[in-house]
């Protein structure tokens, strides 16, 4: 066995002994990926577009979900059903406040472009504009460090699976993630309003022609984005602290994670970021953790030279 | 009915349509003839509010409809069957169905019976997607979308096209059975011979102008009818 195949054999070694620890992170952040990248999938699928500012719709969540927070956390930890209570308020406050940033975003930096019928470079560069307004107004109003958010729950181990301890903080994750993710699927593939948005996705035109004001749909599927994304961002708040800056990295991997699953896709978004999530958490074995974006960020080139339709292929229309 | 006075559309600097008036009664099949690019999808479009005239006037029943919005014509009574049929490719044909139900209030099952009684092969498919099915199944399913809303004027965009003639002949045996149902269609066709043995009336565009009009009997037999659209030397 040569240099290599000692370094490969030793590395599995620690990949068996710490897979199921690794696996239980991946998959919650791979939850949260999910949840953002929804967001950019469901506004690709109705205008064509990347939404680059909707990791400030994910940092404007953390700041709802960390104000709730501080306002009615205690100095003791709350437990039992007084818990779940805050983390309900603080997933629906992340949520409103996500909506609503994606709302204006909507009117204010998408809108009137369309109206104008600009060029896409048009509509990118007004998302990086809002981005930067959007988390340089909140470094100003929020200051520059990063804040701990008050702990409305205890973050102990729940249960063990082969030794690996799940944390409270994963439970949380993954069953608001399963709930918000699965409710959004059935919406958009059984509800007269999801089929509004996949008409709108497919033919925008005939859509109008159907009775479909697509002014409205767009505008519920920035909400729709932004409450999953603003939502994401108070659990990922929790979990790692907010600061102005908090979106821009998981965002970024969203998108990877979008893209990865077929932009415009819903699932493909979904599976996407559980994807992107394992094995990224899962490459620690292999690369030393300062490398772990670079993994998330290779994946994206990779997909974007060698399959650019991702693992589903695109589109929304797709009701299934 | 339908009354369409002096419109003008333009695409930016091109003008499509330079003036043009009709008119549609209750209960006529009228037919507008026209070679390719005369602008007859322009006028079906500004009739469903794709494409507001910059000059002139349309009214419907009597309340002008000339800034009306085009997810508002539903509701008034106009649906579109567009051309090159524009099925949703990734939803069911129930799903198609129901998008042509869009704008409706309550419960439609019933008429999406009837639409299965009048097109059996789309019983058939309910569940397959749209973009998987022939050409002439996509074009009954056009309009049977269209119908769904109810219409009191269905506009029909070339629904001959492309298809084998056989199936055509079953699309204009439905036309005629709509307008006998009660509602009242107004037909852009190239497929002139046809299109007149069904209509009532037809008007004649060229160049984005209507140079004539008359019953359809009449230009069945106008010698410049039949040079130009029938394909017959005179
Ligand atoms: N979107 C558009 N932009 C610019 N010109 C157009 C557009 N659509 C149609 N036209 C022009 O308008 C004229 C009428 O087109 P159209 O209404 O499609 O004709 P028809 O349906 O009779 O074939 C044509 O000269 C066509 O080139
Ligand atoms: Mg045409």
């Amino acid at each position: 066995m040569g240099a290599f195949g000692h370094y490969l054999a030793s590395h599995f070694t620690t990949l068996q002994k710490e897979f199921w620890y690794l696996l239980v992170g991946g998959v919650a952040n791979g939850f949260l990926y999910g949840m953002v990248a929804v967001g950019y999938t469901l506004v690709y699928g109705v205008l064509r577009l990347i939404n680059f500012a909707h990791s400030e719709i994910f940092m404007s969540g953390g700041f709802a979900g960390y104000f709730l927070m501080k306002a009615l956390v205690g100095t003791t930890v709350p437990s039992g059903l007084s818990s779940i209570g805050l983390i309900g308020l603080g997933i629906v406050a992340g949520g409103l406040v996500g909506a609503l940033v994606a709302t204006a975003l909507e009117r204010v930096a998408y809108r009137p472009l369309r109206k104008r019928n600009a060029p896409k470079l048009a509509y990118l560069i007004s998302a990086i504009g809002a981005s930067y307004f959007m988390f340089n107004l909140a470094g100003k109003e929020f200051g520059r460090y990063s804040v701990s958010v008050p702990q409305p729950y205890i973050n102990h181990a729940v249960f063990h699976v082969f030794g690996a301890p799940v944390l409270m903080y994963d439970i949380i994750i993954f069953v608001s993630g399963l709930i918000m993710l699965f409710a959004l699927d059935r919406i958009v593939a059984t509800t007269k309003l999801g089929r509004s948005v996949r008409a709108v996705a497919q033919d925008a035109e005939t859509a109008s022609l159907m009775g479909v004001n697509i002014d409205r749909t767009i505008a519920l599927t920035f909400v729709i984005g932004g409450a999953l994304g603003g939502a994401a961002g108070f659990l990922f708040g929790l979990g790692t602290g907010v600061v102005y800056t908090m979106g821009f990295t998981p965002a970024l991997k969203a998108f990877t994670a979008a893209v990865l699953g077929g932009i415009g896709n819903l699932r493909g978004a979904m599976i996407g970021g559980l994807l992107l999530g394992i094995v990224e958490s899962l490459s620690v074995v292999f690369v030393q953790a300062a490398y772990i974006d670079v993994v998330a960020f290779g994946i994206l080139v990779a997909v974007l030279l060698f399959r650019p339709t991702g693992i589903l292929g695109e589109r929304l229309g797709r009701a299934a | 009915m339908l009354n369409v006075s002096n419109a003008v559309v333009r695409y930016g600097a091109i003008t499509a349509l330079h003036g043009v008036s009709f008119n549609v009664e209750a209960g006529e099949i009228v037919t507008l003839l026209g070679a390719n690019g005369a602008g007859k999808t322009t006028t079906l479009r500004m009739l469903s509010g794709l494409h507001a005239p910059s000059e002139g006037s349309i009214t419907f029943e009597g309340r002008n409809i000339t800034a009306t919005k085009a997810h508002q014509f539903t509701s008034l009574g106009i649906s579109h069957v567009p051309e090159g049929r524009r099925i949703f490719p990734q939803m069911t044909v129930e799903e198609n169905l129901e998008m042509g139900a869009f704008g409706r209030r309550g419960s439609f099952s019933e008429d999406m019976e009837k639409m299965y009684a009048t097109f059996p092969i789309l019983k058939d498919r309910r569940k397959q997607m749209g973009g998987n099915l022939s050409g002439g199944e996509q074009q009954m399913l056009a309009i049977a979308r269209a119908l769904m809303g109810q219409p009191r004027l269905l506009l029909l965009d070339e629904p001959s096209m492309g298809l084998a003639p056989m199936i055509v002949e079953t699309i204009f045996r439905i036309i005629g059975e709509i307008r006998d149902s009660g509602t009242t269609v107004f037909l852009v066709e190239q497929n002139a011979a046809q299109a007149l043995r069904l209509a009532d009336r037809g008007y004649v565009m060229e160049n984005g102008r209507i140079v004539f009009s008359d019953s359809a009997a009449k230009l069945l037999t106008d010698e410049r009818v039949r040079a130009v659209y029938l394909g017959e030397a005179v």
